[in-house]
């Protein structure tokens, strides 16, 4: 298919969205993550029956997390798509990086880089 | 099992942030098995404060540890090493937990992490229901094995009242009559004659109606 989608996305791999937990979309952010994005099956397509519906549950609880601290819970969400579609993973990749492009540097970031100056 | 609810991420904000150096302290027994205490609230919790505090420009150091129980002395006293480098204990324990931290390290302040709510069963994952006011005189030899005490909403020893309809209790729809549920089961064990026995006024003063309880025994003394 050769799509092209933004370069600065880091992938990483899970056996299944359920896999992903709260803490590890929390160490993203306090890693200095700009933003995280969890790409699970579609909804009733799980192949472990709810995987995807528990990833969307973290998501949530993340979004709120993040809201109370003041990071800001847009920073993270879930898409879902089936393992068929490229394209939309692409276009997934685009509409998060610009989102994100547009709420700018993780605060986490920009604290790391004033206590080193 | 002991359940609590995680408290509110804000309120827990508003309780620690003026503290510099804050120890999160969880317990492995009732709080991990209901979600709301354990490890990996422990470290969830960790991780939304150091941002938290990042976020804020302020320069503070967030721990994390896990008690097998905080409502023993010898658990609680593995962290007595290292408890003056720190200005907060926020203790993800039970209210018996955070009382215990409490007493043992009186110097240091402690705030609770959760609230704990009740006795009670998981009914379902994530569903929780209480079945025990631990009134200290069980009754539930004669109860066919359910509480009036904990379920009834009235605490009544000879029910069911007026106001349960159809198997379900005037407060509330969703909830069970109690009593209906300990005649059904009379019925099938075939004691339904037990329940026309009339029960006694409960002596209360094993409850909270008798203050503060304790107990004492001396066979496991050493």
């Amino acid at each position: 298919m050769r799509l092209n989608y933004p370069s600065n996305i880091r992938i990483i791999r899970v056996p299944c969205t359920g896999k992903v937990d709260l803490i590890h979309i929390l160490r993203a952010f306090e890693k200095g993550a700009d933003g995280v994005y969890v790409v699970g099956c579609l909804e009733g397509d799980c192949r472990f029956s709810n995987g995807n519906l528990r990833a969307r549950k973290r998501v949530e609880q993340a979004q709120q997390i993040l809201n109370a601290i003041g990071i800001g819970g847009e920073r993270v969400q879930m898409y879902n798509l089936s393992s068929g579609e490229g394209p939309r993973f692409a276009e997934f990749a685009l509409e998060m990086t610009e989102k994100i492009k547009a709420l700018g540097i993780n605060p986490m970031k920009l604290a790391k880089m004033k206590k080193v100056a | 099992m002991i359940v609590a609810e995680k408290k509110p991420i804000e309120e827990i904000i508003e309780l620690v942030k003026d503290s510099e150096k804050i120890l999160i302290v969880g317990c492995n027994e009732c709080v991990t098995v209901c979600e709301a205490g354990g490890k990996k609230e422990v470290g969830i919790l960790a991780s939304a404060l150091r941002m938290y505090f990042m976020n804020q420009d302020k320069d503070a150091k967030i721990d994390e540890v896990t008690l097998e129980r905080q409502c023993d002395h010898e658990y609680l006293e593995e962290i007595r090493g290292r408890i003056d480098q720190y200005d907060t204990i926020l203790s993800l324990a039970c209210g018996v937990g955070v009382q215990f931290m409490a007493e043992k390290y009186f110097s240091t302040p402690v705030f609770p992490g959760v609230n704990t709510c009740f006795l009670g069963a998981a009914e379902e994952r994530g569903v929780w229901s209480e079945r025990c006011q631990a009134c200290g005189q069980c009754i539930l030899g004669i109860t066919a094995g359910i509480c009036p005490i904990s379920r009834c909403a009235k605490r009544l020893m000879n029910g069911p009242c007026g106001g349960s309809t159809q198997g379900k209790c005037e407060i509330n729809k969703e909830l069970d009559c109690a009593w209906q549920i300990i005649i059904d089961r009379l019925k099938e064990l075939g004691r339904l004659d037990d329940y026309e026995k009339i029960m006694p006024i409960k002596d209360w003063s094993t409850d909270r109606a008798g203050g503060p309880r304790k107990v004492v025994r001396e066979d496991v003394m050493i």
